[in-house]
C-alpha cells in the first residue's frame, strides 16, 4: 500500500514536469506553424507597412541589433569593473556589502521600474531623447546585475595560485588582475555577457516606457536616431485586429527566437574554445 | 606525545637566544628574524622565531605539516598579505631593511625574493610569455632582443631550455610536472632576485624530476640565497647546508645539516629526524 | 611610488562601477518619488489608495487604483496556483527521483523555457492559450485574466523549480539516510523530511516568483485587455499595473500632465510591492543559508 501511493507520488510528479515540457512544445508548435508560412526574404528586407503582406522585419531587425550591441559595449566594461571591485578588492569592507545586497535586489526589480527610469534620466534629464542610446543606456542598466553575478563567479574560478605566481613574480595587485585573471576568466565573462544580453533583447516593457515608437518604418542611423525593436514590431502586430497581422508576429517571433538561438550558439562556442585553449 | 612533552617544556630557553649557532660564521647574514609571531585572526601560528639565514647557502626548513614552516617561509616575501586577517609581529631584516616598516614597497621587495610554489603553477600560456611576464611588468628588458635573451638565459638557468627551446610559443600547460616546475623556476630568475624561496618544490615530482630539482637547487646557490621548505628529510640532508627543525610554530634547533642529521642537541629533533614522532 | 598611485586610481574608479549599482537603485527611487509626489499634490493619496474607479484618461478623471492592484493580484494569484505546484512538485522529481541523465536533458529544456522572452508568451496566451480555454469556457471575452494567468504561470515555473531544487539538494544526505533506516519511502522522506528541511528556501523561491509575476508586463498587456475593473471574474477583460504604464507609453498623453505622472505613481507602487517582496525572499535565503551552512 505503502508502495503504491509512492509509484502514484513518482507518477504524478514526472507528468508535471512533462506537462511543462509539452507547454513548451505546444508554443513552439503554435509559433512554427503559425509564422513559418511568412518568413522569406522579402519579410527580412522589408520595413514596417499598413499592409501587412508588405510589411517586413528589417527596422526592427537593424534597431535590436543596434540596441543590443551598444548595452553590451556599455554593461561589458562597467559590469566587469564591478565585479572585480567586489570580487578583488572591497570583499570585507562594509560598502562593499551593501553594493552586494543593492545588486541583488536590483536584479529582482521588474523590468518596467528600469523603463521609468530611463525615462526620466536618460530621455528627460540628460535630454538623450527617445534614442538608440537611450535605450541601450536602459537596458544596459537591466543587464548589469547579470554581467556582474556572472563576471564574480568566473573570477572565482581562477586559482589563487595563478594570483600568488604573480604576486611573487613583483606583480602589482592590478597586473595581476589584467594580465593574469582577467584574461583567464574571459570566457566564463563573455559567456555571461552574452546570456544577459539575449535577455535584454527580448525586453519590450522597459523600451516601450521610455518611449520606442511601434511604427518606426526605418533604420535607425546614428545614436541619436528614433527606433524600435523586435519584441515591440511583434507587440504591435500582435495588437492588430487583422489575422495576416498575426502571421508576421509569429514569423517576427520566429526571427527573434533565431536570433537568440545564434547568440547562445556564440556563447556556448567561445566557452569551448577558450576552455581547449587553456589545456594541452 | 607523552614522550616529547619534556622537550617543548625546554624549548622557551632555547628559542630566547636570538640567532642561533651559526654552522658557517663565515657566510654574511642575508635574511635576520628577530623574535617573530604570526597570527591568522586571533591563531598564534609562528611563536618568537629568530633565526639567521645565511647568504648563498641553501637553508632547509623541516618539520611535521602544520608547523608553521610555510607560513614562514612565506611571511619572507610577505607572500601572506593576500591572506585576510594576518599579522606581524617582531622584525624581519633582508640586508639590514626592515621588510615590514611602514612605506616598505612590497611589489618591490617580492621582485628581491622569488618564490617557487609547492605546486607548479604556470599561466595558462607560452613557455616564452611565462617567463617574460615578470620582465614586462618590472619594465626589466628594453628591447624585444633583450626580452628574448633574458628568457633564454632564465631557462638554460632553470636546467629546461634544451627541452623546450623548440616549441617557446606552445602552451606552458602542455609540458610534464617536473618541466612545468622547472619553468616556474625560470620565470622566478627571470627577474634576478636576490634571494629564492621554495615551498616544497618537489612534494608532486617523481624521483627523476625531483632529482633534476635537487642538482638545479646545487647549481643556483652560487648566485642565489635558497630557502626550501621540505616535508622529505632526504632531501634536506642532500640538498641544504644549514637546517632548522620547525614544531607547533616554534623554531626548535637551527645548526649545520649534517649535525641536524647525526648530532642533533635536542631529544625533539632527534625524534623527529629519526623517524619517532612528528 | 607612481604605480602606488596609479594602483590607488585603478582601485577608486573600480569602485565608482561597483557603486553605479547604488546609484540606479537612487535614481529609481527618486525618479518615481518625485513624480509621485507632484501627482498626490492633485490627487489625495487617500482616494489614490482606496477608490475603486480608475478613469485618468476621461474627461472626468478618476483616480482610485485598486482596479489596477486587484488585476495585477487576480492574474498573478492564477499564475501561483500554475506555477507553485507544478515548479515544486517537478522539482521535487528532479531532486529525490530523475536519474542524472535525464536531469541533464530536462534541466537545459527548463532554462529555455524561462529564457523565452515574455512578448512571446503574450503572444502563445492570446492565439493559443485563449482560444483552447473558450472551447472549454465559451462565455469568456477575447481578453480576460485567466489566459494570461496561467502563460505567466508557465513562464515563471522554471524559476520556483530550479530555485525550490537547490534548496532541497541542499539538504543534507544525512537527513534522508535517517528516514530511509527508519523505513520511510522515498514519497514519505521527500513530503516528510526533505521537503520540511528545506522550507525556508522553498519559501523564498516563492516570494521571488510571486514578484515575478506582479511586476510582469508583456503577457498582460497583449492578452488581458486594457480595461482597470474591480473584479474577480477570471474570464473578462482588466488592467494590470504594468499594462496600465505600457497603454499610457504607447499613447500620445503629453508629458508634465497629470494623467502622464500616473504612470509614475502606479511604478512607484509596484516598485514597493515587487521590493518588500524580494526583501523577505532575500532574509529567508539567508536564514535557509545559515541553516545548512
Amino acid at each position: 500500500m505503502k508502495h503504491r501511493a509512492d509509484v502514484l507520488f513518482r507518477t504524478i510528479a514526472l507528468g508535471t514536469l512533462l506537462l511543462a515540457l509539452a507547454a513548451l512544445g505546444a508554443l513552439v508548435y503554435d509559433i512554427v506553424s503559425g509564422g513559418l508560412g511568412r518568413l522569406n526574404w522579402q519579410f527580412l528586407t522589408s520595413m514596417a507597412s499598413r499592409r501587412p503582406e508588405d510589411a517586413g522585419i528589417y527596422h526592427a531587425l537593424a534597431g535590436s541589433i543596434w540596441v543590443i550591441v551598444l548595452t553590451g559595449a556599455l554593461a561589458l566594461p562597467l559590469g566587469v569593473a564591478a565585479a572585480v571591485y567586489l570580487e578583488e578588492y572591497g570583499t570585507r569592507s562594509r560598502a562593499a556589502r551593501l553594493i552586494e545586497i543593492n545588486i541583488a535586489n536590483l536584479a529582482a526589480v521588474p523590468s518596467i521600474i528600469y523603463g521609468l527610469l530611463g525615462l526620466g534620466v536618460f530621455v528627460r534629464f540628460m535630454g538623450m531623447g527617445r534614442s538608440v542610446l537611450a535605450g541601450a543606456c536602459t537596458l544596459a542598466l537591466l543587464a548589469l546585475p547579470v554581467v556582474i553575478l556572472s563576471t564574480r563567479e568566473a573570477l572565482r574560478t581562477v586559482p589563487g595560485s595563478i594570483r600568488e605566481g604573480s604576486y611573487a613574480l613583483g606583480a602589482t595587485k592590478w597586473q595581476t588582475i589584467w594580465y593574469q585573471v582577467l584574461p583567464m576568466a574571459l570566457p566564463g565573462i563573455l559567456t555571461g555577457l552574452i546570456l544577459s544580453l539575449s535577455r535584454a533583447i527580448g525586453e519590450t516593457a522597459p523600451l516601450i516606457t521610455i518611449g520606442a515608437l511601434t511604427y518606426i518604418p526605418f533604420a535607425p542611423d546614428g545614436l541619436w536616431s528614433p527606433f524600435t525593436v523586435l519584441p515591440i514590431q511583434i507587440f504591435n502586430w500582435v495588437s492588430r485586429p487583422q489575422a495576416a497581422f498575426k502571421e508576421n508576429a509569429a514569423a517576427g517571433i520566429l526571427v527573434l527566437m533565431l536570433l537568440l538561438l545564434v547568440m547562445n550558439a556564440i556563447a556556448v562556442f567561445l566557452r569551448d574554445r577558450f576552455q581547449r585553449q587553456g589545456r594541452p | 606525545m607523552s614522550v616529547v612533552t619534556p622537550s617543548v617544556a625546554s624549548l622557551s630557553g632555547l628559542t630566547a637566544r636570538p640567532g642561533q649557532p651559526p654552522a658557517r660564521a663565515d657566510a654574511p647574514v642575508k635574511i635576520d628574524v628577530d623574535r617573530m609571531n604570526f597570527y591568522y585572526g586571533a591563531k598564534r601560528a609562528l611563536d618568537g622565531i629568530s633565526i639567521q639565514i645565511r647568504a648563498n647557502l641553501v637553508t632547509a626548513f623541516i618539520g611535521p605539516s602544520g608547523c608553521g614552516k610555510s607560513t614562514f617561509l612565506r611571511s619572507l616575501n610577505r607572500m601572506n598579505d593576500i591572506i585576510p586577517a594576518t599579522r606581524v609581529e617582531g622584525t624581519v631584516l633582508i640586508d639590514g631593511q626592515d621588510i615590514y616598516a611602514p612605506g616598505v614597497d612590497v611589489v618591490e621587495l617580492r621582485r628581491r625574493v622569488g618564490m617557487v610554489f609547492q605546486k607548479s603553477n604556470p599561466f595558462p600560456k607560452s613557455i616564452f610569455e611565462n617567463v617574460a611576464y615578470g620582465l614586462r611588468i618590472n619594465d626589466m628588458a628594453r628591447s624585444k632582443a633583450e626580452l628574448a635573451d633574458r628568457v633564454e638565459e632564465s631557462l638554460r638557468q632553470a636546467a629546461i631550455f634544451d627541452e623546450v627551446k623548440d616549441r617557446l610559443q606552445d602552451s606552458a600547460l602542455a609540458l610534464s610536472g617536473g618541466q612545468q616546475q622547472r619553468l616556474c623556476i625560470a620565470r622566478a630568475l627571470a627577474i634576478r632576485p636576490e634571494i629564492l624561496l621554495m615551498d616544497e618544490p618537489a612534494s608532486a615530482l617523481d624521483p627523476i624530476a625531483t632529482q633534476r630539482i635537487e642538482e638545479l637547487i646545487y647549481d643556483l646557490k652560487k648566485t642565489y640565497t635558497i630557502v626550501i621548505v621540505t616535508h622529505n628529510m632526504q632531501q634536506a640532508a642532500r640538498v641544504s647546508d644549514h637546517t632548522a627543525f620547525f614544531w607547533l610554530g616554534r623554531l626548535v634547533e637551527y645548526d649545520r645539516t649534517d649535525r641536524i642529521f647525526t648530532a642533533p642537541a635536542e631529544k625533539l629533533t632527534e625524534d623527529y629526524v629519526t623517524g619517532r614522532c612528528g | 611610488m607612481h604605480t602606488r598611485r596609479l594602483e590607488w586610481i585603478i582601485e577608486r574608479a573600480l569602485f565608482l562601477c561597483a557603486a553605479l549599482s547604488v546609484l540606479t537603485t537612487a535614481g529609481i527611487i527618486v525618479v518615481l518619488a518625485v513624480e509621485t509626489f507632484e501627482f498626490l499634490r492633485e490627487v489625495p493619496v487617500v482616494e489614490f489608495l482606496t477608490g475603486t474607479e480608475w478613469t485618468p484618461l476621461f474627461a472626468t478623471p478618476r483616480f482610485g487604483v485598486l482596479p489596477l492592484v486587484a488585476g495585477t493580484m487576480l492574474v498573478s494569484a492564477i499564475a501561483m496556483v500554475v506555477a507553485l505546484p507544478m515548479g515544486l512538485l517537478s522539482a521535487v522529481y528532479l531532486s529525490e527521483y530523475a536519474p542524472d541523465g535525464l536531469r541533464r536533458i530536462v534541466k537545459p529544456v527548463l532554462e529555455i523555457l524561462a529564457g523565452v522572452p515574455t512578448v512571446v508568451y503574450g503572444y502563445f496566451a492570446l492565439m493559443f492559450v485563449t482560444p483552447l480555454l473558450q472551447r472549454v469556457f465559451p462565455q469568456m471575452a477575447g481578453f480576460n485574466a485567466l489566459s494570461p494567468g496561467i502563460v505567466m504561470g508557465i513562464m515563471i515555473l522554471p524559476l520556483v523549480s530550479s530555485l525550490s531544487e537547490d534548496a532541497m539538494r541542499a539538504v543534507p544526505q544525512g537527513l534522508r539516510e535517517g528516514a530511509y533506516a527508519l523505513g520511510a519511502t522515498r514519497m514519505q522522506t521527500a513530503l516528510q523530511v526533505v521537503v520540511p528541511a528545506a522550507f525556508s528556501g522553498i519559501t523564498a523561491a516563492f516570494i521571488l516568483a510571486v514578484s515575478r509575476a506582479v511586476g510582469e508586463t508583456m503577457i498582460v498587456a497583449i492578452a488581458a485587455g486594457q480595461q482597470p475593473r474591480l473584479t474577480a471574474n477570471p474570464f473578462v477583460p482588466l488592467e494590470t499595473m504594468t499594462a496600465y504604464i505600457v497603454q499610457v507609453s504607447l499613447g500620445d498623453t503629453p508629458q508634465g500632465t497629470l494623467e502622464y505622472r500616473t504612470i509614475f505613481a502606479v511604478g512607484m507602487l509596484l516598485f514597493l510591492m515587487t521590493f518588500v517582496l524580494n526583501m523577505v525572499s532575500t532574509w529567508l535565503r539567508e536564514r535557509f543559508r545559515e541553516e545548512y551552512s
